[in-house]
């Protein structure tokens, strides 16, 4: 039955144009809420027998206490140990032995847990993950354990690596006030104090089905899903007693700052800076368009501003690029970065940058540019449709900030509507250098010994 | 409670999950282009891969990295269309080429719409076949390759890798960074970049699978276009890699706090008639997510990793059984020692019964998950013909798998696991752990 319907569908949309493969790819999407508060959201693609079931929780690690950074992700470690009916390890056990995968991963907003594995299987998948959403019950030693292994991640990303550590300067020097400063990992001193009631602590504050995301992408039937998700999770009482999600704000930011991180370990110098900016809000997303396009016109690819100016013009740099993510709850950054060629030392590169970006506001953005970019937009659409997965991911994330779906799927046609004149209102406003943070990434000065 | 145990009991019971439902056609064109194809006019675009056997392997050894650049540059300027004019081109498409190349093959993996296929064809056939090789792009791309190389020069992960390469394939192309050396890439010139082309860029050694929105015929016409104007044939291959590690420790001094250790022997050549056995037994040693006798020892149990994992690499020319783990530098002398005990515990003792059910279910019921995606989907279908496997492959494998008992586990596990031949490359300042000398393993 669902297979014809897939294959009914298939016909209409092949002869359908990119407006209304649009639509189609809405219509592929249900969204319900149980009556305990979790938000339901499906997406349905029924050619490939696989489901992929995803559990977000609105709890990441700037919701954290202060004073133990990283909690939220050491949380996260210990969900795979012993619940009330499953043994340590017999999650995972099971999802592999019915040929399954699953993990996890935390952010500053969310953390998800999820499992892909075969279609007839996620009655199962959801039976375990609303068991751990209330019936955790690990021990000490697995505490102390797992504390040891969440030391050894950090090791391997970020202490291990002068970039991440450089990044992670960076953002404490960009957020005076608020938790965006603090690594999602934690800051090791904090890591190393973390015990069992840090974790149940959160662990009771925050994992509950009204502050849940269920999403389900893959072979399923939307009513199919509804079904299960009432059986296993929506028997699961409401936290009458949750949290506002209210945290410490940003003050005015007046100063522009700067750092210099220094480690033998770095092989490419670079130079990057971070400005201080508006993220996607609910019902109020044409600022974060307008920058989601900026970082594209800007430094966005082989054909950007700051590509032509900067790797083919100046040839100041081997790479350059804007970034931002306008996902997020509270403040995000819109980024910078050059890397300069051999011969460039960092503050010629700095200022060939800020040149760039000055020319960019006299100059504009380049119409026929601004056409491609949106014409690879529309296909991304239809791209999309072939890694349901990846739209799953988007509505999790999405969710997850306090966005709605209609904010999720309004999206792509405000995107399309993004006028010049605020992608570059949008440009003046962000580009605030007292709003900036600017750090060189560089070796130790050894010049320094012998003054 | 109880619903929790009736419905775990009901899980195993059930049938095994569904078998991918893959319909491959072959596809010969008008002018002799074999591809294999899945027709999905679901969404209208088409994914199609692209491979050539060798890959970076048929570099000559002094000119180490040419053909890693050169791959690089396809993108950068074809035809009438400089560097700049061809990404314009290319983004106005809405299309995507990305061009790559490893030890065993260069591969093109492009994705475009119904609406614009042959403006995107074209455009990837120019690249291929006309590639421009403008000095500019050429030194541009040359400081980008560098900046990489110097960086991997930095990094522990790298720095193992490449020299327990040196130690395994001695002067093997298999031995070498293929994307050449500081000194190698500095001194490549044009000729060199269009030499390189010619050397890999053939029918010959050609592989193709497509999946989308496109029916037979006009993949036919689309393969003689694309790719007819190809020469017939290319570089020889370089032939099997003796590969030469012997057990024991090296440790390459590296200032970081994590010691990074890359470990192997010899492996399992992907034809072997023993291959299903020692991927089953792989996957309870070491491959599998948290399940893994490693996984569960080294970190699990005594936390001393974030990741710990050991991975089958049947290549073209040597097959090698080989992991990886990080450990703090205080720490990494257990995790090896660990390791090793677990090489020769499978080694001696073998594998139990139930650890080979759960591997085998997992084996068999992950295999169709694969099959979501048409990029994913045309991937593995040029893999399948690198590999000479039937067409009908994908409803006979799990076949294959099922097949394998618990004697044969333990025969190979007991053949294949040496633990004395097993060498560690261990890069950071580990305490405890020094370099061997060869004949000390």
């Amino acid at each position: 039955m669902t297979r014809l319907r897939g294959a009914l569908g298939a016909f209409l949309l092949s002869t359908a144009s990119f407006t209304s493969a649009a639509v189609a790819q809405d219509d592929a999407v249900t969204t319900f809420t149980l009556d305990n508060g979790m938000e339901v959201v499906v997406v349905e693609d029924n050619r490939a027998p696989v489901v992929q079931h995803m559990l977000w929780y609105r709890a990441g690690s700037a919701d954290e206490p202060v004073g133990s950074s990283g909690v939220a992700h050491f949380l996260e470690h210990l969900l795979f140990k012993a619940t009330d009916t499953l043994k340590d390890g017999e999650f995972s056990a099971i999802v592999a032995a019915n040929g399954g995968r699953d993990n996890a991963f935390t952010s500053y907003d969310y953390t998800a847990y999820f499992q892909r594995v075969a279609a007839d299987r996620l009655g199962l998948m959801m039976q375990m993950e609303a068991d751990r959403m209330r019936n955790i019950n690990f021990t000490d030693e697995n505490v102390a354990t797992e504390r040891d292994v969440i030391l050894e991640e950090r090791n391997q990303r970020t202490d291990s690596n002068p970039r991440a550590l450089f990044g992670e300067q960076m953002n404490a020097a960009q957020y005076l006030n608020h938790r965006y400063g603090v690594p999602i990992i934690g800051w090791r001193h904090e890591m190393e104090t973390l015990d069992r009631d840090d974790a149940l602590g959160f662990y009771d504050t925050y994992y509950y089905p009204n502050n849940a995301i269920l999403v389900v992408s893959g072979d399923v039937d939307a009513d199919e899903v509804r079904a299960l998700a009432e059986t296993h999770y929506g028997v699961i009482p409401a936290n009458p007693d949750l949290p506002e999600r209210i945290r410490s704000a940003e003050p005015p930011q007046t100063a522009e700052r700067r750092l210099i991180y220094r480690d033998a370990r770095v092989a490419q110098e670079y130079v990057s800076r971070s400005y201080l900016a508006p993220e996607r809000d609910p019902g109020a997303q044409r600022a974060a368009a307008a920058l989601t396009l900026l970082a594209e016109v800007l430094g966005g690819g082989q054909t950007s501003y700051m590509t032509e100016k900067l790797q083919f013009e100046s040839q100041k740099a081997v790479f350059s690029g804007a970034f931002y993510r306008g996902v997020s709850l509270d403040d995000t950054t819109f980024d910078v970065v050059i890397v300069p060629a051999p011969g460039v030392s960092l503050e010629e590169a700095e200022t060939a940058m800020d040149e760039t970006l000055v020319q960019f506001l006299v100059d504009g953005v380049d119409a026929e540019q601004l056409d491609r970019i949106k014409y690879q937009l529309r296909a991304s659409q239809i791209y999309a449709r072939d890694d349901v997965d990846r739209i799953a991911r988007r509505y999790g994330a999405a969710l997850s900030v306090g966005l709605t779906v209609d904010d999720v799927q309004a999206w792509p046609d405000i995107l399309q509507s993004i006028t010049t004149d605020e992608i570059m209102a949008a440009a003046r406003d962000v580009l605030d250098r007292n709003a900036s943070v600017t750090g060189w990434l560089t070796r130790p000065d050894t010049s320094e010994v012998t003054q | 409670m109880t619903r929790l145990a009736v419905a775990l009991i009901l899980s195993f019971l059930a049938s095994l999950p569904a078998r991918a439902e893959v319909q491959i056609q072959e596809v010969v064109s008008p002018g002799g282009i074999t591809a294999w194809l899945v027709q999905e006019p679901s969404i209208p675009f088409t994914a199609l891969e692209l491979r050539f056997r060798g890959g970076a392997s048929l570099d000559d050894p002094d000119t180490r990295g040419a053909i890693n650049l050169m791959t690089g540059l396809l993108e950068e300027g074809a035809a009438d269309l400089d560097a700049r004019a061809f990404a314009r081109t290319l983004e106005g498409l809405a299309a995507s080429l990305d061009y790559d190349v490893g030890p065993d093959s260069l591969s093109v993996s492009a994705r475009f719409l119904t609406e614009n296929r042959d403006e995107a064809v074209a455009l990837l056939r120019a690249s291929l076949i006309e590639p421009r090789f403008d000095q500019d792009a050429i030194d541009r791309v040359r400081e980008q390759v560098l900046t990489g190389l110097r960086s991997d020069a930095k990094d522990p992960g790298k720095i193992a890798r490449e020299t327990f390469n040196k130690m395994a394939f001695g002067d093997h192309p298999y031995g070498s960074n293929y994307r050449g050396t500081l000194e190698s890439v500095a001194a490549l010139t044009r000729d060199d970049i269009v030499a390189a082309h010619g050397k890999v860029l053939a029918r010959d050694r050609l592989y193709v699978g497509a999946v989308g929105d496109i029916t037979p015929d006009e993949l036919g016409v689309l393969l003689d276009n694309l790719l007819g104007a190809l020469p017939e044939t290319g570089a020889p291959q370089p032939g099997p890699a003796d590969v030469t590690i012997t057990g024991g420790y090296t440790v390459v001094d590296f200032n970081t706090p994590q010691s990074v250790a890359i470990f192997g022997q010899l492996g399992v050549e992907q034809d072997d008639p023993d291959f299903f056995a020692a991927r089953v037994l792989n996957q309870i040693l070491g491959a599998g997510g948290f399940e893994s006798r490693l996984m569960t020892e080294v970190r699990e149990k005594r936390g001393l990793t974030y990741g710990v994992y050991s991975f089958l690499l049947p290549r073209d020319h040597a097959a090698t059984l080989q992991g990886q783990v990080a450990s703090a530098n205080d720490r990494v002398a257990e995790a090896v020692s660990v390791i090793r005990d677990e090489w020769a515990r499978a080694a001696t003792e073998g594998v139990t019964p139930d650890e080979l059910t759960a591997a085998k279910t997992f084996v068999t019921g992950a295999y169709p998950l694969q099959f979501s995606g048409n990029g994913r989907i045309a991937g593995i279908m040029v893999g399948m013909q690198m590999l000479g496997l039937p067409i009908d492959y994908i409803a006979t494998r799990n076949e294959k798998v099922d097949a394998v008992t618990l004697e044969d586990v333990n025969r190979v596990a007991a053949e294949l696991l040496t633990p004395d031949a097993l060498h560690f490359v261990v890069v950071g300042q580990p305490e405890g752990l020094e370099t061997t000398e060869p004949n000390e393993g």
